[in-house]
């Protein structure tokens, strides 16, 4: 099956380890959410995958394929950059025109279609687009560009809540249509976890999770109840952390979900960004 | 429709629970065509592959059926088999419930009657 092998990649800015010995894969027709915190390595891994940087050893390989310098086999793949890499003076309209040269199944119709959508202005500049509408010229592009593998890095960056919903509702459509793989890395958890359909969590630099979302969400859950009785039901427990609210007590535990609890716990499924903050936080001294 | 992201309840069932009660109350007739994957997914923001697991709860119970080229369909007695099972699953999703919560109230047996005979009454 077609897919991007991602193998034991690290890479180094001076003494900061950015990527360390970092391997996954992005298989063909699925939608992934990277998730990571501030200076975990999302970037830095999408932007070596698409060829913008170059790795200090490891390789990225589609279809078994390097894609170092490979302009043939990055035809396939397009990135949704933070950065905004179209030409500053450049219109709207031209933006389109421009990429549609480098990948020829650039939907031109489609496009337009998308920025009447959002109300993008075709005959403004690039530069002179508010940050919402910034990240909406990437998106417009990168939805439009047709190729089997698209990133997208922080897609939703500066949009209002009606535009995410926009987005999101574009993705699946377009997804469900013409499926294709589409990876992307978002701080807004709650609003991506429905439409993903596997997670890989990176921080500091290593991937700490590369799983179904499903399978992800049946490792932890929440019990609530009075202090003592949460302690002696824990007791033999992974806990990642505790709250405590006067004599109340909450553990955020690893492993499945139990099915039989004493009377006076309760217990809930923890959802995805619950998970991830539990799983990225620096060890906190509690209990 | 309104999916319940913090719910207990993994999406999928809650398709599958919002498609049966829509066949219920006769929103999709027996015999008519329900929403597709892709009407579904888009309407909820869920993934197409979580749509398509609740469509499959319904098609493994015979509650709907695929028409190739054409689409899901609900299935003739549909109804019948719905209300059936519901009317089965009664005692463990309700009364079960309210027994224990009326336990935690120290409620006893002719409180409960009495409170079902006023309900009877509005």
């Amino acid at each position: 099956m077609s897919s991007i092998e991602v193998k034991n990649l690290s890479k180094s800015y001076g003494s900061t380890q950015a990527l360390n010995q970092v391997s996954v894969n992005f298989e063909k027709d699925k939608i992934y959410g990277l998730l990571g915190r501030n200076g975990a390595g999302k970037t830095t891994l999408l932007n070596i995958i698409t060829n913008r940087l170059f790795a200090d050893s490891g390789e990225v390989l589609l279809d078994g394929k390097p894609i170092m310098e490979n302009d043939c086999v990055l035809s396939n793949i397009y990135m949704m950059s933070e950065k905004c890499l179209f030409p500053e003076k450049m219109r709207v309209k031209d933006v389109f025109k421009w990429t549609s040269q480098f990948y020829p199944s650039f939907n031109m119709d489609y496009a337009l279609s998308l920025s009447s959508k959002f109300e993008l202005d075709l005959k403004k500049k690039r530069d002179s687009l508010s940050t919402g509408y910034g990240s909406i010229i990437k998106l417009v592009t990168a939805m439009s560009v047709n190729v089997p593998y698209v990133f997208f890095d922080e897609p939703v960056l500066g949009l209002d809540a009606n535009y995410r919903d926009l987005f999101y509702r574009l993705l699946i459509e377009k997804y469900s249509e013409r499926p294709f793989t589409a990876v992307v890395s978002t701080h807004l958890i709650d609003e991506v976890s429905p439409v993903i359909e596997h997670v890989v969590m990176i921080d500091k630099g290593h991937i700490i999770k590369d799983e179904p979302i499903e399978s992800i969400l049946s490792q932890g859950y929440t019990i609530t109840g009075p202090a003592n009785a949460v302690d002696l039901y824990v007791a033999d427990k992974d806990v990642m952390s505790y709250d405590m609210l006067g004599g109340l007590k909450t553990a955020y535990v690893s492993g499945k979900v139990p099915s039989e609890l004493p009377d006076n716990l309760e217990v809930t499924k923890m959802d995805l960004q619950k998970m991830f903050i539990k799983m990225t936080n620096d060890k906190e001294v509690s209990k | 429709m309104n999916i319940d992201f913090e719910s207990d309840k993994p999406i999928f069932v809650q398709i599958a629970e919002w498609l049966e009660d829509a066949i219920l109350s006769n929103a999709f007739e027996e015999e008519s065509q329900i929403p597709s994957i892709t009407e579904i997914s888009v309407m909820c923001k869920i993934n197409p592959a979580t749509a398509l697991k609740g469509i499959n709860m319904l098609v493994d119970k015979e509650i709907v059926y695929k028409k190739r080229g054409l689409g899901m369909f609900v299935k003739e007695g549909a109804v019948k088999k719905l209300m059936k099972e519901r009317k089965n699953m009664f005692y463990e999703s309700y009364i079960e419930a309210l027994l224990d919560e009326a336990k935690k109230l120290n409620l006893n047996k002719e409180d409960i009657i009495e409170m079902i005979e006023r309900g009877y009454s509005k």
